[in-house]
């Protein structure tokens, strides 16, 4: 068992009040912070932690701190993203619900860091409960005046305000983000410039996922030198896992970077093996964005080495065998799960949720989806498989946002690892839609 | 002023609600508001957003009303036409099948006799199908109003979540109270 550095007191009861997380020690990364660090200081640790985005993409987040343009006289803000809607992902809404007062610590230290007065967070609009609770735990954090004018007399103002959307996958990409929380449409804006020198009111602005921000308590308490310790090479720290699907015990956890998949997934402290006695057939291991991996290739990499969960492990093989850690959303198939099928809700998700903005995303999601929607229906084509691939590879790379890669990924990978399964849908349509029916073949041929 | 079929005003609370997220932005960006305000104003009108609710807004927030109406239609979560007493929202995203969200959707079907989309016939339920909750892990399950009912993976979860639904207050958010 790992250290747990963001969710150990996550199940202290009353946890959520102020009194009982200082009890615990909560805000005294506040305390260290405004009284004996300078912002760049608290910059410099960050670095060297080695932290990365825990939103998806997982780039260095001291990194991206210290990229934000700093004109004089013009407001910064620290905006977090607390959008969470990436089918899988749900360590967000627990940690969030659970112990609210670390995550507003983590923005009060973040922000201080920057140099920003004002921040937000931007939460999802289904989320209204969650934010609440953390309305309630910002009212006490002004009471006890670690928010509002000269934080514990150190100089420091900072207001933190929270912000709902109304229901947009797209708000989770930050520059749409952005756009909702001044009000409008979550249109993705063109880069450069990017948030960090025109962002939120076209000022210099830094998001970042929940987990990030709630990561820099400890980072100051005990340096960055000591969280790089945690972890493997440049995967370092912990990092909140969300297991879901045909697994005995979905949940969050929090793991340290560099726990093998096979023990993630068959170890009782974690998602327990998978249910009712079944076969493990294939997992998504960072979100329905990332590539779909077989059992074979998501228990080894194509050389044969034993798949670890950190950022290089999980894509060691690029897009032919290996797949991406992304926000952490580990979703098990058993061998009942039919990879048609899931295709294809993704498929029709992505439709749904793009913008609209680029024609490839636009036309090509709904294209996907048809196509997905009339194989599985038992109406497809020999042809529509490469159609299908083709159709991917003109959405990746050509729309100003990630979501066209999103998209294309998922069905791309389908193909590449099940193609067999496709086929016998479309030439067997009747067997292929009778209720319950699933293809056998590959796990058959696989497990011999 | 010709009275209009959906006649709407916000009630006071609501009305401080709406200030006290404007007071959050800058002089001059009380756009930012806008969604905060859809969502005092769904809660205000029975769970759906009017053209006449969607005016009051641009209203106080001295903007053009088409200006509202392109980021109501925008976000999935305002309803643009009169609904049920208690909304579904289910989630039908992979995760959640792949622990029996269909079934559920299915069995909720045949149970309320209506289809996705629609309002039963003595106006209790709307079922709305939506995308991913961020609740992957307890799945099957749908929201309604600001609760999660989780974990409906049976007909007898489904029978036992509508029961209770029959009974049920619409639920009164936090700034109404």
């Amino acid at each position: 068992m790992g250290i747990k550095i963001l969710t150990e007191h996550i199940n202290v009861p009353g946890i959520e009040t102020l009194e009982m997380y200082r009890k615990h020690g909560g805000y005294r990364s506040v305390e260290k912070a405004l009284k004996t660090m300078t912002p760049d200081e608290v910059v410099e640790e960050v670095k060297t932690s080695g932290l990365r985005g825990r939103g998806g993409a997982g780039f260095p987040a001291g990194m991206k701190w210290s990229f934000l343009a700093k004109p004089e006289g013009v407001p910064r803000y620290l905006v977090c993203n607390a959008d969470e809607s990436e089918p899988g992902t749900f360590k967000d809404r627990v940690f969030m619900e659970k112990n609210p007062h670390a995550l507003i610590e983590g923005m009060i230290t973040s922000s201080y860091a920057l140099g920003a007065n004002t921040s937000y967070i931007y939460i999802r609009g289904e989320l209204l409960f969650v934010l609440r609770i953390l309305e309630k735990a910002i009212a006490e954090a002004y009471a006890a005046g670690l928010l509002g004018k000269n934080i514990l007399g150190s100089g420091y103002d900072l207001d933190l305000h929270v912000a709902p959307g109304g229901g947009a996958y797209i708000c989770g990409e930050e520059t749409a983000l952005l756009e909702s929380l001044e009000g409008k449409r979550g249109n993705p804006r063109n880069k450069p410039p990017f948030p960090a020198v025109k962002g939120l009111f076209q000022s210099p602005t830094v998001v970042n996922n929940v987990e990030t921000i709630a990561s820099v308590p400890w980072i100051v308490n005990n340096t960055g030198a000591e969280y790089a310790k945690i972890g493997i090479g440049r995967s370092t720290g912990t990092k909140l896992i969300s297991a879901s699907g045909n697994i005995n015990r979905p949940g969050v956890y929090e793991i340290d970077l560099g726990v093998p998949v096979e023990e993630f997934i068959y170890s009782d402290e974690y998602c327990g093996g998978i249910w009712k006695g079944k076969q493990l057939k294939a997992v998504v291991p960072g979100g329905s964005s990332v590539p779909i991996l077989p059992a074979e290739l998501i228990l080894k990499t194509a050389a044969g080495e034993q798949r670890l969960m950190t950022y290089e492990s999980l894509s060691d093989g690029g897009f032919v065998s290996g797949s991406m850690l992304g926000s952490g959303a580990f979703i098990v198939f058993d061998e009942d799960q039919c990879i048609v099928r899931n295709t294809w809700n993704y498929a029709r998700f992505y439709h749904h949720e793009s913008c609209g903005q680029c024609s490839p995303c636009r036309e090509g999601t709904g294209w996907m989806e048809r196509v997905l929607h009339r194989i599985e229906h038992g109406h497809g084509h020999q042809q529509d498989i490469d159609l299908l691939v083709s159709v991917a590879k003109q959405i990746e790379g050509n729309t100003i946002c990630p979501l066209g890669d999103a998209a294309a990924w998922p069905v791309a990978s389908a193909i590449r690892h099940f193609r067999e399964e496709f086929e016998w849908h479309i030439k067997h349509p009747q067997e292929a839609t009778a209720p319950g029916a699933v293809y056998r073949g590959q796990l058959a041929a696989a497990t011999v | 002023m010709a009275e209009t079929i959906n006649a709407f005003k916000f009630s006071d609370k609501a009305l401080v609600e709406i200030q006290r997220y404007i007071s959050h932005y800058p002089e001059g960006r009380q756009k930012s508001a806008l969604l905060p305000a859809l969502h005092v104003a769904q809660a205000e009108n029975n769970g759906w957003v009017s053209p006449e609710a969607m005016d009051a807004i641009a209203e106080i927030l001295n903007i053009q009303p088409i200006e509202v109406y392109e980021v109501a239609t925008f976000y999935t979560m305002f309803n643009l036409k009169p609904v049920g007493k208690h909304v579904l929202e289910v989630c039908r995203t992979g995760p959640c099948c792949l622990r029996g969200a269909d079934q559920m959707i299915e069995t909720l079907k045949q149970k309320l006799n209506i289809e996705e989309g629609e309002t039963t016939a003595d106006g209790m339920f709307t079922l709305k199908p939506v995308e991913c909750l961020a609740s992957c892990g307890t799945g099957p399950m749908l929201q309604v109003r600001e609760t999660y009912y989780e974990n409906i993976d049976s007909e007898e979860a489904v029978d036992q979540f509508l029961e209770m639904m029959r009974n049920k207050e619409v639920e009164t958010p936090e700034w109404a109270k």
